[in-house]
C-alpha cells in the first residue's frame, strides 16, 4: 500500500472514521467484509471503488448503522457505532449526510419540501427553514426549481435535491454511494465538482463508485475493495483494474 | 416533542390522504363495506333482542288468591313481588272484576242476572316478567306466599322464549364475531399494501434521522382519519335504511304493529355510533401502526 499517513494527520488529529479488524457475514458464504481495517480523517475525500460484491455497500450500511458487524470496531464521529442503541440511531444519522444512486427523493413532494424534510426532522423553527432551504438550494443550482417535483428534473437535478437534503443540516460526513450511477457524465462531473466543493468547506466526504474516469481524474484518496478485503489504500490513487 | 412536530404529522397525516387517493379510497371503501355489514346485522338483531323481550314481557303468570284475603295482605303481596328482580309488572284483579272480563269475552251480556259470582275465589294477580327464564324460580316463591291457592304458568312459552333469546344471542356473538375478524383482516390487508408501496418513503425518512415517531406519526394519523371517515360512511347509510325500513314496515304491514315494535332508531344508534367509530378508528390505528413498524428497522 502507498497510503501515506503525513499527509493525513495534516487534515485532523484523529480519524473521523475508523473501522477496526471490522468483518460482516450474512449468512452462508464468503463474508461480504473481512477484517477490514480503515481509517479517514476529517476532511479528507476518500473513493471506496471496488467490482460488485466487494462489500463496497455492507461497508456504507455499516457506517449507517443499518447492518451492525459480525466482529470489529466501527467509530464514526466520535460514537461507537457497534454500542449505539436503535433510539440514539436518529441523532447519530442527522450527523451524516447521505446521496444514494437512486436519488431517494420524496416523490409527492416538491424541491423544497424534499429538503425541508431533513430540517423538520431535526426539529428546527419554521423561520430557520425558511433560510436554510433556499440558501442550500441556491448553493446546488437549484433556487429556480423550488416548486418543481422529482419527476420534473432531470436525473442530474435529482441528484443535487438529494444533495441539498444531505447537506441543510450542515454534517460533518459526507456518504455517498453511487451518485453518479444513473447520470450522464455531463451531470456526472457537475456533481463531483460540488462534492469537492462540500469537501473544501470541510465536510469529510466518502463516495462510492464504479466510475473510472472521474475517480482517475479528481487524484484523490482511493481505497480498493475485493471480496471484502481493502486491497489497495492510495493517497492520490486511480482505479485499480482487476486484472 | 415540540408542538410544531405534532402539528407537522397532522398535517402530514392529512395531506398523504390526499396524496394517496386511490389508497384512501380503497381503505375507506373496505372499512365502510365492513362496517356497513356489521352496523346492519347489529340493527337486526338488536330488533329480534327487543322483540323476544317485548315478548316475554307479554307472558304472564297467574296467582289465584286464597278467598277473603284481606286488601293489605294484596297490597303487600303486590310490593313483595314488585320488588323481585325478574318482575316487571303486577297486575291485581278482584273476583268480581275477573268475573266482569270473563263475561265480556265470552259474550254474556247483562250480568246482573247472576246473583252470585261464579268466580268468587279467583281473585288473582297477573304477573309479567323481565326474564322468563326466571319463570320457574318465580313460580316456586309464589307457592310458598301465604294467601296464593293456585299458581297457572305456560311453561312451554318461557321455554320456547327462552330457548329462541339464547339462540340469538349465540348467532349475535358469532355473526359479529365473524364480520369482525373478517373486518381486520380484509382493512389491515388494505392498510398492508397501501403503506407496503410507500416503504421506501419511509426507508428515506430513518436514513435521513427520523425518529420512529416521526416516521411513524404521519401514517398513524392516517390510518385513524380512514377509519374515522370509514365508520361515518356506513352509519350514515346503515341509519337511512334503518329509517325508512322502520317506516316501510309501519305503513305496509300496520297489521304486525301490535306484535312487532322496531327499536327507536335513536336507541340502537347510541350504541351503534360508539361501536363503529371505535371498530374504525382502532382497526385504522392498529393496522397503520403495525404496518409502519415492519419498515421502521432501517
Amino acid at each position: 500500500m502507498k497510503r501515506t499517513t503525513a499527509k493525513r494527520r495534516q487534515l485532523s488529529n484523529a480519524p473521523i472514521i475508523s473501522l477496526e479488524h471490522v468483518s460482516k457475514a450474512y449468512s452462508a458464504g464468503a463474508p461480504a467484509l473481512n477484517d477490514v481495517n480503515l481509517h479517514i480523517n476529517k476532511g479528507e475525500f476518500v473513493f471506496i471503488v471496488g467490482d460488485s460484491g466487494s462489500g463496497k455497500s455492507t461497508l456504507i450500511k455499516l457506517l449507517l448503522r443499518e447492518l451492525l458487524p459480525s466482529s470489529g470496531r466501527i467509530v464514526v464521529n466520535g460514537t461507537d457505532v457497534v454500542r449505539l442503541r436503535r433510539r440514539q440511531i436518529p441523532k447519530f444519522r442527522r450527523n451524516l449526510g447521505v446521496v444514494f444512486q437512486d436519488f431517494r427523493l420524496l416523490k409527492d413532494r416538491n424541491v423544497y419540501e424534499n429538503v425541508a424534510f431533513a430540517q423538520r426532522i431535526i426539529q428546527k423553527s419554521g423561520r430557520e427553514i425558511r433560510k436554510n432551504v433556499p440558501s442550500i438550494l441556491s448553493t446546488v443550482g437549484l433556487a429556480g426549481k423550488y416548486k418543481a417535483r422529482p419527476k420534473q428534473l432531470s436525473g442530474g437535478e435529482q441528484q443535487r435535491v438529494a444533495l441539498a437534503r444531505a447537506l441543510v443540516n450542515k454534517p460533518q460526513i459526507l456518504l455517498a454511494d453511487e451518485p453518479t450511477g444513473n447520470l450522464d457524465p455531463k451531470n456526472s462531473w457537475e456533481i463531483m465538482n460540488l462534492l469537492e466543493k462540500i469537501n473544501n468547506n470541510g465536510t469529510t466526504v466518502l463516495v462510492v463508485t464504479h466510475n473510472r474516469e472521474i475517480v482517475n481524474d479528481m487524484q484523490k484518496r482511493v481505497v480498493t475493495m475485493k471480496k471484502g478485503v481493502i486491497v489497495s489504500d492510495e493517497e492520490k490513487g486511480g482505479y485499480i483494474d482487476e486484472d | 416533542m415540540r408542538i410544531n412536530t405534532l402539528f407537522y404529522s397532522l398535517i402530514q397525516g392529512i395531506k398523504n390522504i390526499f396524496r394517496n387517493k386511490w389508497f384512501t379510497l380503497a381503505s375507506v371503501a373496505t372499512i365502510s363495506a365492513c362496517l356497513f355489514l356489521f352496523g346492519l346485522f347489529y340493527s337486526i338483531l338488536t330488533n329480534f333482542e327487543h322483540m323476544v323481550k317485548s315478548a316475554e314481557q307479554r307472558v304472564a303468570i297467574t296467582a289465584l288468591l286464597e278467598l277473603g284475603v284481606s286488601d293489605e295482605r294484596v297490597a303487600e303481596i303486590k310490593a313483595m313481588l314488585m320488588n323481585r328482580e325478574e318482575v316487571n309488572e303486577v297486575d291485581y284483579f278482584t273476583a268480581d272484576e275477573t268475573w266482569a272480563k270473563f263475561a265480556e269475552e265470552n259474550d254474556f251480556g247483562d250480568i246482573s242476572i247472576f246473583t252470585e259470582n261464579p268466580l268468587e275465589d279467583c281473585a288473582h294477580f297477573d304477573i309479567y316478567m323481565n326474564d322468563v327464564s326466571m319463570q320457574s324460580d318465580l313460580v316456586e316463591y309464589l307457592e310458598t306466599i301465604d294467601g296464593v291457592r293456585k299458581v297457572n304458568q305456560s311453561a312451554l312459552t318461557a321455554q320456547v322464549l327462552t330457548g329462541v333469546n339464547s339462540i340469538i344471542g349465540y348467532v349475535s356473538i358469532g355473526i359479529i364475531l365473524i364480520l369482525f375478524l373478517v373486518s381486520i383482516f380484509l382493512i389491515s390487508n388494505t392498510v398492508t399494501i397501501g403503506i407496503q408501496v410507500r416503504k421506501e418513503e419511509i426507508q428515506i425518512m430513518k436514513y435521513i434521522g427520523a425518529t420512529d415517531f416521526f416516521a411513524r406519526a404521519p401514517f398513524v394519523i392516517e390510518g385513524i382519519l380512514i377509519g374515522f371517515i370509514g365508520s361515518l360512511v356506513p352509519l350514515a347509510a346503515v341509519y337511512f335504511l334503518y329509517n325508512e325500513a322502520v317506516i316501510y314496515a309501519a305503513s305496509s304491514y300496520s297489521f304486525m304493529a301490535a306484535l312487532i315494535q322496531f327499536l327507536p332508531v335513536e336507541e340502537v344508534f347510541a350504541t351503534l355510533i360508539p361501536i363503529c367509530i371505535g371498530i374504525g378508528v382502532g382497526i385504522g390505528f392498529i393496522g397503520s401502526y403495525t404496518t409502519v413498524r415492519k419498515h421502521l428497522s432501517v
